[in-house]
């Protein structure tokens, strides 16, 4: 056992050394990602280390940085590209929908896109406009593409790295509000499945499914419920596209209920395809209709707002009350 | 003397033989930098629309490159271009017919093709737009593989590496960056060949072309951004793309841009060289401008006689590719009446060949819309593979059962 206890964003950074170290073909690009080691330092001292060939700084041209990715793993390499905040991804949406999530059926197989995209989303942190939203349904939606986004420190070290060996792309989301929580990684464990749910707190009453920053705010919440005598079950999902509804649905048929959270508008966001899967699932297991727990369908707000967009502890805990209501 | 070498040998004033004829004034025409608006397009010429071999500043610096072109590969490129117009016109009739829901024709863009797909080392990467039939045939593509997509039985379907020809890209201007990623791979790879993105001069309007311009300037790569400007963009004309002659926006960039008669084969073919000789001497990416002509519509959906006049596409078709190598020819004997009928008859024969392998061309097995979505994989696809197999499955066990 090698476990060392390191922040989010520490994990990320040894995540990308150790993929830059075991496989020649890898390659970091993006805007800001050498010297400075991105604006959140997780390819900090990577440039210095693996040299320019291998980090790319790049143009500040989000469509140019994707397609060039493109490019570079048609050719043969494994592309991990950072996208500097999550509402910068839009000018690149054409390349990731139209050409990197359909390459390898309009080839019939016969190329593969091993391309990581990894972009730091979600709010809480303060910034202005475009730096805190939570895009990632528009990319779960798109067939060819893989979304994922860890919640601890050894989530991100080894799922990054399993997105890095995936020959598909990747769309990973990093919580940019946890980058700094820290949490033990076994740097020597055999990792667990990329795309599988896993329980992050056992519970028998209810179940809250969530992902990337709202895993902690529902640990949270279930601490608070355990203390009114509420049994709360805490799954981590992981992985929004495949979602592990088999997971989800053990845990439903256990606790007869759930909710749903997630930072994102709750319109036609993950939670409202949960929620769809799991009623048509565990319809004669629930006891209360599945209940989504999001932001609101405006803009994100300025960061004055944000606490009261955000779901926080309270409206977690209003939402599992009203469940256990029926 | 056929009807047609006979409308290649009228006299005319093309914006070209003007320009050879005295106005050769640009000493460094290669490095294209002209700063104003050109009212005549600066041209590099060696085949004038009469099949005349010019010489002349403009064409000077590229000359040498076609210096080693034989009678025989004179003889090969004027085969090249026969047998792509008539593939073309094989499936645009066989779009007419309904076996092909749609095709965009090359018809009046052989010698841009040809000339620049001839270039080309096996080595080197070709990453097309949707219409580059010719340079398709120049990498040894089988042409009935072309017309899988445009039949609706897939979207592209044939394997890229097999002849380094990738697949057909029908967003706009968007390979132009796989083009230049591709070409940092190989860079990076120090392999001694180069990568040539084609577009047309619609697509330069496209924000991904600059970014794919400027990409490759910073990055120093090998490719070549080769620009059909066929003067339309469906139904928009250039002037409404541009107001720059295009080759010129490459020196905003950091590199040279040329404009090339597209419908001179032998100048294509030369500049085409020139600029895959300096990407693969490490000296970066050049922009290519084929001036030339689309004789057909942009796509058999639409209806050029709304948008242009006719007097426009009758002075182009004095300018035809094919009827000015076969005036060279026949000028220079080069080539008899006996190698032309032997060509007739191939093509011929490859037509019945492509109208017979399309006809029979199979529709996709239904299971196939959940093949390759994924490379490694992904639970949903899996289930509705199942959930849709027992589906169909369900008509079957119904049918049984009466």
């Amino acid at each position: 056992m090698a476990v060392e206890k390191m922040s989010i964003a520490k994990a990320l950074n040894e995540s990308l050394r150790k993929a830059l170290e075991q496989d020649p073909k890898v390659l970091i690009m993006g805007e800001d990602v050498g010297k400075l080691g991105g604006v959140f330092r997780i390819t900090d001292g990577l440039q210095k280390d693996f040299g320019e060939e291998r980090v790319i700084d790049t143009p500040l041209a989000e469509s140019g940085i994707v397609g060039t990715a493109i490019g570079l793993a048609l050719r043969g390499y494994r592309p991990v590209v950072e996208i500097q905040f999550d509402g910068f991804v839009f000018p690149a949406y054409d390349q990731i929908v139209t050409q990197l999530a359909k390459m390898h059926a309009r080839a019939l197989g016969k190329i593969k896109m091993p391309v990581v995209i990894r972009i730091p989303y979600a709010g809480g942190i303060g910034a202005v406009e475009h730096h805190s939203e939570s895009p990632e349904a528009l990319f779960a939606h798109v067939p060819g593409l893989k979304v994922v986004s860890p919640s601890n420190a050894s989530d991100a070290y080894w799922m990054l790295q399993q997105a890095i060996l995936s020959d598909d792309p990747v769309i990973f989301f990093e919580p940019k509000r946890r980058y700094w929580d820290k949490g033990e990684v076994d740097v020597e464990a055999i990792p667990y499945q990329l795309h599988k749910a896993r329980v992050a707190r056992e519970g028998s009453d209810i179940t809250l499914a969530a992902y990337g920053p709202m895993v902690k705010v529902c640990l949270e919440a279930a601490a608070a419920a355990a203390e009114e005598g509420k049994s709360v079950e805490v799954v981590d999902m992981r992985s929004m596209s495949p979602v592990d509804f088999d997971g989800i649905q053990a845990s439903v048929e256990k606790t007869r209920r759930l909710v749903v959270v997630h930072e994102a508008p709750t319109f036609l966001g993950m939670g409202s395809e949960i929620a769809a899967r799991i009623t048509e699932r565990c319809f004669y297991h629930l006891e209360a209709p599945v209940l989504r727990v999001g932001g609101f369908h405006a803009p994100y707000p300025p960061a004055r707002l944000e606490d009261e967009y955000l779901p926080g502890l309270d409206r977690v805990l209003d939402a599992v009350d009203r469940s256990l209501a029926y | 003397m056929t009807v047609e070498s006979t409308a290649a040998r009228k006299p005319r004033r093309s914006s070209g033989t003007k320009r050879a004829a005295g106005a050769a004034s640009a000493a460094k025409p290669a490095a294209a930098t002209a700063q104003t608006h050109d009212a005549v397009p600066q041209l590099v010429q060696l085949l004038t629309p009469e099949g005349d071999r010019v010489e002349n500043a403009d064409n000077a610096e590229f000359a040498p490159f076609v210096a080693d072109i034989t009678t025989e590969d004179l003889r090969g490129l004027y085969r090249d271009m026969v047998m792509t117009r008539r593939f073309d016109g094989e499936a645009t009739a066989l779009q007419r017919q309904g076996e092909l829901g749609l095709w965009a024709s090359l018809l009046g863009q052989e010698a841009a093709q040809i000339g620049s797909g001839r270039a080309l080392n096996d080595e080197d990467y070709v990453f097309p737009t949707y219409r580059e039939h010719g340079v398709a045939w120049c990498r040894g593509v089988d042409p009935t593989n072309l017309l899988g997509m445009f039949r609706g039985v897939n979207h592209g379907g044939w394997d890229p590496n097999t002849n380094n020809f990738h697949l057909y890209t029908i967003v706009i201007g968007s390979q132009t960056l796989h083009a230049t990623g591709y070409a940092m791979g190989v860079a990076k790879d120090g392999a001694d060949s180069a990568v040539i993105a084609y577009f047309g001069d619609g697509a330069s309007s496209q924000g991904d072309v600059m970014e794919a311009f400027n990409f490759s300037a910073v990055y120093n790569s090998p490719v070549v951004f080769f620009c059909q400007n066929n003067q339309w963009a469906i139904s928009e004309p250039t002037e409404r793309q541009m107001r720059v002659p295009l080759y010129q926006r490459a020196q905003g960039f950091g590199f040279p841009g040329v404009r090339v008669d597209g419908n001179d084969v032998l100048a294509c073919l030369a500049v085409t060289r020139w600029a895959l000789d300096r990407a693969r001497r490490g000296e970066g990416p050049t922009l290519v401008e084929a001036f030339t002509y689309r004789m057909g519509a942009h796509t058999t959906s639409d209806d050029p006689t709304k948008y242009r006049r006719d007097e426009e596409t009758a002075a182009w078709e004095a300018k035809d590719p094919i009827l000015r190598l076969k005036a060279h020819l026949l000028a220079t004997g080069g080539a008899d009446e006996a190698f032309f009928a032997e060509l007739e008859t191939e093509s011929e024969a490859m037509g019945k060949r492509v109208r017979e392998a399309v006809r029979s061309m199979p529709d996709p097995d239904t299971m196939a819309i959940f093949e390759n979505v994924y490379a490694d994989g992904h639970a949903l696809v899996d289930e509705e593979r199942a959930q849709f197999a027992a589906y169909l499955a369900s008509f079957e066990s119904a049918e049984e059962g009466h």
